[in-house]
Formats: structure tokens, C-alpha cells, sequence
């Protein structure tokens, strides 16, 4: 297995604190040379003056005219209460697209490396990553059939991705672990049970039954995920500490 | 050792091949390289960058020598790429200002003492002091905005301190002019410096100037603002020391010339071996483009190289912290100023006053993000009370 925790790799060693450098007694010194302008609260006063003139990120494409078995429920709901469910539910498509990226990647990584006790399997990921592709399909059926645009980015929608940025980032850097990963795939998933249970809860509170049916059965699938995962990134953080000691 | 750079014929130019996996290595790391590998890095990135603008201009300007400049802007281009993309994933654009002011700060203080011609080394004096109060300010961004310690960037090699402040940095555009070196007179590393400086501060420019809106938070966004609007100064201040009576030719050859001296300069320097490989392979290529150029120099121009160029490499650029060299200058100089080319203890013109007062009639952004700011090891958040 790849270690994650390592003092040493071949002669590298971190350099980043103060303890490893020559010249950390200079660097203090800084603290006193330094002669500072007074403060006025400059730094909030800017943020706040932005926070009072300023537009939203966007906008939420107006619906149109449900389909289907979702007409009559759907048609009951107006205005806001219906722009707000298809925001989340096109958040939801966002992130579970991302997620099924995020899985190939993790795949791809367990594939260049060796497992340890407990850890996930090629199968049990598999299974996450397929579940991911099949949520986000039911999601873009959904909105089709709400009358609502599934190629379309919504606001909740840009913001999830604005969020995951940085778990793209651990898991596609090819120096990263399979143990790393599996800490950004837990942020991952903790956030997806949250956002599945919002979604789920909004389709419960506007009374569209049907929505909420399909959206329990994603949710419950979600709750497995984060459980796995969970326990992978135990297992690793307990083999770590073997390898350690 | 001495390189003789009309002895070393370098590796010629039809044999400098690349492909995209030797286009995208291995990045260095962030955490276990030496910042100052990181520094030359971000400098060869301007350097190359910089060869690429140049030949760009050439060739606009020069319609008979096209075919020549394309052939080494083409690898110059990709000897960018290789060496801009050896950083990594996990160095956020606001770590990478850091590491960019790094190398103004101490790539700058190496060429100010080498500098043989007293007004030159002034202006690099001056610059110097502007890009250090950059670092104070940024540093202050990354704290108070992301709560992260710039230090880990710096590894104690380079102080986080007010220098000039940036708010008094903003001039009339002609308060940048300086007087250029004289072509026939000037030292061969005169000329080198100039080049070396000026590609560092164009890229800084260009740097902020693509990253300043991916930024969120609008202290932030106005913090590039004002300091990218430094480093355009700082592009007029540098370019204006070069002697505009140079012919084109003659500026290509110094360009490859101080290719050449700056990958042998961060060969001499270079810990990490496997970094060194590339600095010592791209020495030879720039090797091999001087001699294509001296070659067109003297079929073009009907001149001799060795009017322009040294016959050896000068005494490399310090890859070194330059902390006590630093702190002397701020202690002399921080309160000078620039009245046209004159920089001293000199009243600064009615032009660059109004022009100053305008600018900063809504607020200084980095005043704002620096008030009562004093780093500290981990933070200012981790300073204990009293």
C-alpha cells in the first residue's frame, strides 16, 4: 500500500514549518520589525458595502408544463415553491454527474495500488459509482418530466460545483493515496446525504408524494455510500497507524 | 566554473524535440521541494514567456527572418510549458503570488548587488522595496482571508514586511521612464540583468492580471487590482532601462544569451536532480538557439556576435536568501521616491500626486487588507495575547 504518512521520501523531508529551517531565527524577528498602520475596520467596511450592492450568482430557468403522471401534483405547486424544488433538484443531477466522476477516479487509483485490510473493493465501488449514474438519470428524468430544463445550470447547481472543486483536485492529482481519496470522498458523500435529505424533505413538504417516493430511495442508497466509505477510511487510518508503528 | 559560450555549441536546433508526456512531468512538491526551486521555476516561466513575446514582435516586424523566429518560438513555447507545469495541483493561485514575489524579491536583491552600473542597480533597489510591501500585503490576504501562514511558501528565506507601501507606489505613467543603458558602452551583464528583471515583472503582470477575478472574496479582487497595477509600472519602469536603439537581431542574441546564463545559473544552484536534469538540458537547448542566432546575426547584420555578447557566462544569479542585503535597503531607501528618471530623496511631480490622490480616493486595498497586520509563525490568529 502507498503510504500517506511518511517522514521521509527518499531524501525529501517537508520543509514547510520554522522548525526545519536555518533561518526561522530571522523570520522571527519579523514580529517585532514590524510597525503597522492603525486599524479602522477597513477590511469588513469593503465587505460590507459589496454585500449591500450586489446581484445574485444567476438565475433559475422558469419551468414550463409538467408531463405525465407528475401533471396534476406538480401543477398544484406555483410559483417560488416550484423554481426552489427544480434549483435543488438540479443541484442533486450537478453533484451526483461529479460523483460518478469522482468514483472512475478512485477506480482508477485502486487499480494502481494495493489494497489493505477492510478497504473498498473494485465491486463495492463499482456499485457506488453505478448507483451515482443511475441517481443522476432518475434526476434528469425528473426535471424533464417537471417541465424543467435537465441540461440547464441552476444556481444550487453551480455552487455544488464551486464546493467540490477541491475534491476533483485530490482525487485526480496522481500523487495522492487511495487513504487520501477516500477522506475526499467522505467529505463527498456526507455532503451528498445532506443534500439528498433537503430534497427529499422539500418534494415531502409540497405534498408531491410521488417525488418524495423516488427521492427516499436515492437517499437510502446514499446512506449506505457514506457508511462504506466510512469504514474503508477507518480501516486505512488503522492500517496507517500499523504501518506507523 | 566559467561557461564559454561561443565554445559550448549546445544541442542544435533541428535535434530539440519534445512530446506531451515529456511536455507534463511529475510536478515538485510543494511541501518537501526548497522554495527556491520554486523560485526558479516561476522565473524560467517568465523567461521563457518572455522569449515567446519578444518573437512574437519579431516576427511582426520582421518579415524576412518569420520562418527563423516560428522555428525557435516553437520550442521556446514548449520549454515553457514543461517548466511552468512542474507546478503542482495543490499550490493554490494565492500561494503561487507568494512564490511569484519571492522571485521579485530575491531574484531582484541578487541582480542589484551584481549590478556593475550604479544608476541600474538604484532602480533595481527601487523595485525591489515596491515588490517587497507586495508580499507583506498578500501575505495578509492569505491570512485573513483563507487563514493560511505565507511562511510555509517562504521557508523563513524571505521576510514578511511593510516596504514602500503600495498605496504610495501609484505614479504618472512618465514617473516610470528611466534612462536606458548605452548599447556600445553598457556591461554585457548590464544588458543580461535588464532582460532577466523585466521578463519577471511582465509575467507577474500577466500572472495577476489572469488570477486577480478567479478570486471571490472583493478585498481580494482588489488587492490584484491595485498590486497587478504596480507590476504594469513595474514593466515600464524595467523595459525603459533598455536601450531602445538596439536592433532587433541584436536584442534576439541577447535574449538567448540570457537564456542561456539563467539555465546555467539555476543549474548551479538546484537540489533536486531531478529538476537539474531539465535546467541542464534546457542550458543546452538555449545553447543551440544562441548559435542559430549568431549565425543569423552575422549572415543579416554583417557583424560579429562577440561585439554584443561575453565570451563567458557572468558569475550566476544568487539562489540564496538575501534577507541582510534586503533589511539594509529598506532601512536606507524606503522613503525614496521617482521624479521622472531620478529616484532618490526627490519631490515626486504634481502628476504622479494627483494621479496618486485619484486612485486612492476610494481606499487602498492593500492598506485595507494590512491594517495592523504583523505576521506571525502560524498566523497572526495564533499570536498569544500580549
Amino acid at each position: 500500500m502507498k503510504s500517506s504518512s511518511k517522514i521521509t521520501e527518499g531524501t525529501r523531508t517537508n520543509r514547510t514549518g520554522m522548525a526545519m529551517s536555518p533561518h526561522a531565527e530571522q523570520m522571527r524577528q519579523v514580529s517585532q520589525m514590524t510597525h503597522p498602520s492603525s486599524g479602522n475596520g477597513g477590511l469588513h467596511q469593503t465587505h460590507a458595502a459589496y454585500l449591500k450592492d450586489t446581484h445574485s450568482i444567476g438565475t433559475i430557468p422558469p419551468p414550463g408544463s409538467a408531463k405525465g403522471a407528475m401533471k396534476a401534483a406538480w401543477e398544484a405547486i406555483k410559483g417560488n415553491k416550484a423554481i426552489a424544488l427544480v434549483d435543488k433538484t438540479a443541484e442533486r443531477l450537478a453533484f451526483e454527474r461529479t460523483g460518478v466522476r469522482l468514483y472512475d477516479a478512485l477506480l482508477e487509483k485502486m487499480d494502481a495500488a494495493k489494497g489493505f485490510s477492510g478497504g473498498p473493493t473494485v465491486e463495492a465501488v463499482k456499485t457506488i459509482r453505478d448507483e451515482e449514474l443511475q441517481h443522476a438519470r432518475m434526476l434528469a428524468e425528473t426535471l424533464d418530466e417537471l417541465g424543467a430544463d435537465p441540461t440547464a445550470m441552476t444556481p444550487s447547481a453551480d455552487l455544488v460545483s464551486v464546493e467540490g472543486m477541491g475534491l476533483g483536485a485530490v482525487l485526480g492529482d496522481p500523487r495522492t493515496t487511495v487513504g487520501q481519496c477516500l477522506h475526499a470522498m467522505v467529505v463527498a458523500e456526507l455532503a451528498d446525504n445532506e443534500g439528498w435529505t433537503t430534497l427529499r424533505s422539500l418534494a415531502e413538504d409540497m405534498g408531491q408524494q410521488e417525488l418524495a417516493d423516488r427521492f427516499t430511495r436515492a437517499e437510502q442508497e446514499e446512506v449506505r455510500h457514506l457508511e462504506q466509505v466510512r469504514s474503508w477510511l477507518k480501516a486505512h487510518a488503522k492500517t496507517e497507524a500499523e504501518v506507523a508503528g | 566554473m566559467s561557461l564559454d559560450i561561443f565554445k559550448e555549441k549546445g544541442i542544435s536546433l533541428d535535434q530539440q524535440q519534445f512530446t506531451w508526456r515529456d511536455l507534463v512531468q511529475e510536478p515538485i512538491s510543494k511541501l518537501d521541494n526548497d522554495a527556491f526551486t520554486r523560485v526558479r521555476i516561476i522565473l524560467m516561466n517568465g523567461i521563457e514567456q518572455e522569449s515567446n513575446r519578444f518573437l512574437h514582435a519579431f516576427a511582426r516586424m520582421n518579415g524576412e527572418l518569420r520562418k527563423e523566429a516560428a522555428r525557435v518560438r516553437r520550442v521556446d513555447h514548449h520549454q515553457q510549458t514543461q517548466v511552468n507545469w512542474l507546478l503542482p495541483a495543490d499550490q493554490s493561485p494565492l500561494e503561487t503570488t507568494i512564490g511569484y514575489e519571492q522571485v521579485a524579491i530575491e531574484v531582484t536583491a541578487s541582480v542589484a548587488q551584481s549590478e556593475p552600473d550604479p544608476y541600474l542597480a538604484q532602480v533595481y533597489r527601487f523595485g525591489l522595496l515596491e515588490d517587497f510591501d507586495h508580499m507583506y500585503r498578500y501575505s495578509a490576504l492569505m491570512d485573513r482571508v483563507e487563514g493560511k501562514d505565507a511562511n510555509n511558501i517562504l521557508q523563513s528565506y524571505t521576510d514578511i514586511l511593510p516596504g514602500r507601501p503600495t498605496s504610495v507606489e501609484h505614479r504618472a505613467p512618465e514617473d516610470d521612464l528611466r534612462r536606458p543603458f548605452d548599447r556600445t558602452t553598457a556591461d554585457p551583464l548590464s544588458k543580461l540583468n535588464a532582460l532577466t528583471i523585466m521578463s519577471g515583472e511582465n509575467q507577474t503582470r500577466d500572472y495577476y492580471m489572469n488570477i486577480g477575478p478567479t478570486f471571490s472574496d472583493p478585498v481580494a479582487r482588489q488587492v490584484y487590482a491595485e498590486i497587478a497595477s504596480i507590476e504594469e509600472q513595474h514593466v515600464t519602469h524595467y523595459e525603459s532601462i533598455l536601450d531602445p536603439s538596439q536592433t532587433w537581431l541584436e536584442s534576439w542574441l541577447l535574449h538567448e544569451a540570457n537564456e542561456v546564463y539563467n539555465y546555467y545559473s539555476c543549474l548551479e544552484f538546484e537540489d533536486d536532480s531531478r529538476i537539474r536534469d531539465i535546467w541542464e538540458r534546457f542550458c543546452h537547448y538555449e545553447l543551440g538557439q544562441l548559435h542559430f542566432v549568431m549565425d543569423l546575426f552575422q549572415r543579416t547584420e554583417n557583424r560579429d556576435p562577440r561585439e554584443i555578447l561575453p565570451q563567458t557566462l557572468p558569475e550566476p544569479i544568487q539562489y540564496k536568501s538575501q534577507r541582510d542585503f534586503v533589511r539594509g535597503v529598506l532601512e536606507k531607501e524606503v522613503e525614496y521616491r521617482a521624479n521622472g528618471a531620478d529616484i532618490g530623496d526627490v519631490k515626486e511631480s504634481q502628476a504622479t500626486l494627483d494621479y496618486r490622490k485619484h486612485m486612492n480616493s476610494e481606499g487602498s486595498p492593500t492598506d485595507i487588507i494590512a491594517e495592523g497586520y504583523v505576521w506571525s509563525p502560524g498566523t497572526e490568529l495564533m499570536r498569544k495575547a500580549g
